[in-house]
């Protein structure tokens, strides 16, 4: 392969392309008679009440904010895995002393009892 | 080089010919190459995707003791033609609330987040796509594409399910997402690269199942709820809130998000053959013996990669078919109270042990790093029993009677 990412540039676009192509001869070949009680939101039956798009209490937030920071954390430790091979031992354990201070996180997190639903 | 031994790059090396003998400029007929190979690729994901409802049709129907499609073309086979007929003629209904170019995009993304990933797969040692060196990297930026394609349906159909579904979504992503990266190191290290080919090339002696059993099981764990398949089908979840995101949609766009998940479900057996299994090559071995010469013959081994992602595939319908679906909270309880801390424990002990014992023989590092992951798996089974001790002793052993006035305790409701 010559450019990879050019490869992938065109895999991208051929793949956006390949998904549109039934929904466009969908768009042709099916009927389409819409009336407001076919286009009302569906709710097993009974009439929708109000909006939907309202603000809602997500319970697990507390794992979000948890999440976002492994979630960083962990992209750092690809470059240490790749380059374990070619590294000393003392290196191998500065990246467990990394994982540690994450280890602490989540414990600190779980006792201070955030790791619940709340 | 003849057709047999590297078929993509001696039909490649012919067409550029014919092109070029057409005075068509090298950079232009490379293009067209690409996008000649890349069409053939995502048609033959497609094909396959077609053979996996039928696949995944009859396995539900023999789990349930039925018969399951049999009544079109012999065994039922063409069934998922005229399921694809019935679907392109079906009526698109778009609900009247709904954010209209969201909720068009979401299938379309959701079918090319799993194509994406077909780009890396390899088939073969010759008949793959492109090989990156983040390899790795690229399969969960990938997948998370899949995840906003279901955020944007349930966001965008102004549907109350939907919108349910979407942020049960989102606890399913924050919950397996880290336990994935983490596992995905894991092949790192022990390869020492993040590309799929070089992974499976360094699986040739002994499978990294083996070396590291664990992360196998984390890994099929974390890719279950990644593809948001039973037990972790929470944004669905047919019972609790009917279809979740996908509940307005109709025709084609449901097909998407139905062949979406099958080929994702597929995709991911496929990368569990690759990670741990060796991949398209990868007998211990064996094929470097004189005598099976013939496994290294790309065909042959394309037909090894899908037979052993297609048990991979099973795996996962398997877990889907037998399994009740689990509660939210106590999903993202698994997952950061079990699945992180066992993880990152794997994680340290591959590292350290891949570096102490790779300068003893390769019996004595194999055993090492198997009995290791024995021994971390007996830990983790005791822990837990204990655990599951102390939990029954403070619970009273007769059943607990119903909440007095009838409500749900506060933390039994769901999202």
């Amino acid at each position: 392969m010559q450019n990879e990412w050019l490869y992938i540039g065109i895999f991208l676009v051929i793949g956006i392309i390949v998904p549109v192509v039934p929904l466009v001869f969908a768009r042709l070949v099916a009927p389409r008679k819409p009336n407001s009680i076919k286009q009302s939101t569906y709710e097993c039956g009974i009439e929708t009440v109000g909006e939907s798009w309202v603000q809602f209490k997500a319970q697990y937030y507390i794992f979000a904010l948890v999440f976002l920071v492994f979630d960083v954390e962990s992209v750092f430790l690809f470059p240490w895995a790749l380059t374990l091979k070619q590294l000393p031992l003392f290196v191998v354990l500065e990246g467990i002393l990394f994982i540690g201070i994450l280890v602490t996180g989540l414990v600190y997190a779980w006792r201070k009892g955030m790791l619940e639903w709340v | 080089m003849t057709f047999w031994n590297n078929p993509i790059n001696f039909i490649g090396n012919w067409l550029t010919g014919l092109l070029t003998g057409w005075h068509l400029p090298v950079a232009l007929a490379t293009i067209l190459l690409y996008i000649i190979g890349i069409t053939v690729l995502i048609v033959f994901a497609m094909t396959l995707d077609i053979g996996l409802v039928w696949v995944e049709r009859k396995v539900v129907a023999r789990f349930q003791d039925r018969l399951g499609p049999n009544r079109i073309g012999p065994f039922g086979l063409i069934q998922p033609v005229a399921d694809i007929i019935k679907m392109v003629i079906k009526e698109d209904i778009t609900p009247a609330g709904a954010d209209k170019i969201i909720y068009n995009i979401a299938p379309v993304l959701a079918a090319t987040s799993v194509i994406l990933l077909w780009a890396i797969l390899p088939l073969a040692s010759t008949i793959y796509g492109v090989d990156l060196n983040v390899g790795l990297l690229y399969i969960v930026a990938a997948g998370a594409l899949g995840t906003l394609a279901i955020i944007m349906a349930g966001w965008s159909s102004n549907n109350k399910y939907a919108l349910l579904g979407a942020f049960r979504m989102v606890s399913n992503m924050i919950s397996y997402e880290i336990p994935m990266v983490i596992i995905l190191l894991i092949p790192t290290i022990l390869a020492n690269t993040m590309s799929v080919q070089g992974i499976t090339q360094a699986q040739s002696g002994m499978w990294f199942a083996i070396l590291s059993p664990l992360a196998l099981l984390i890994f099929v764990i974390s890719a279950i709820a990644e593809l948001g398949r039973s037990p972790f089908d929470l944004n669905e979840a047919e019972s609790e809130i009917v279809a979740g995101f996908h509940i307005e949609y109709t025709g084609m766009k449901f097909g998407w998000f139905y062949a979406g998940e099958l080929l994702h479900a597929f995709t991911f057996g496929g990368f569990m053959a690759i990670l741990f299994f060796g991949g398209y090559g990868g007998f211990f071995g064996l094929e470097k013996l004189a005598a099976f010469g013939w496994l290294n013959i790309p065909f042959v081994q394309a037909l090894v990669f899908i037979t052993k992602a297609m048990i991979g595939y099973w795996v996962i319908m398997w877990v889907k078919y037998s399994v009740p679906r689990i509660r939210i909270d106590h999903m993202l309880a698994f997952n950061w109270k079990f699945l992180v801390p066992l993880a990152l424990v794997v994680l340290v002990n591959t590292a350290v042990l891949n570096k102490v014992l790779i300068d003893l023989p390769g019996w004595l590092y194999v055993l090492g790093m198997f009995g290791s992951n024995i021994v971390i798996g007996f830990i983790t089974v005791e822990i837990l029993r204990a655990h599951g001790r102390k939990q029954r002793s403070l619970t009273p052993p007769s059943p607990q009677p119903l909440h007095p006035s009838g409500h749900m305790s506060q933390g039994e409701r769901g999202v």
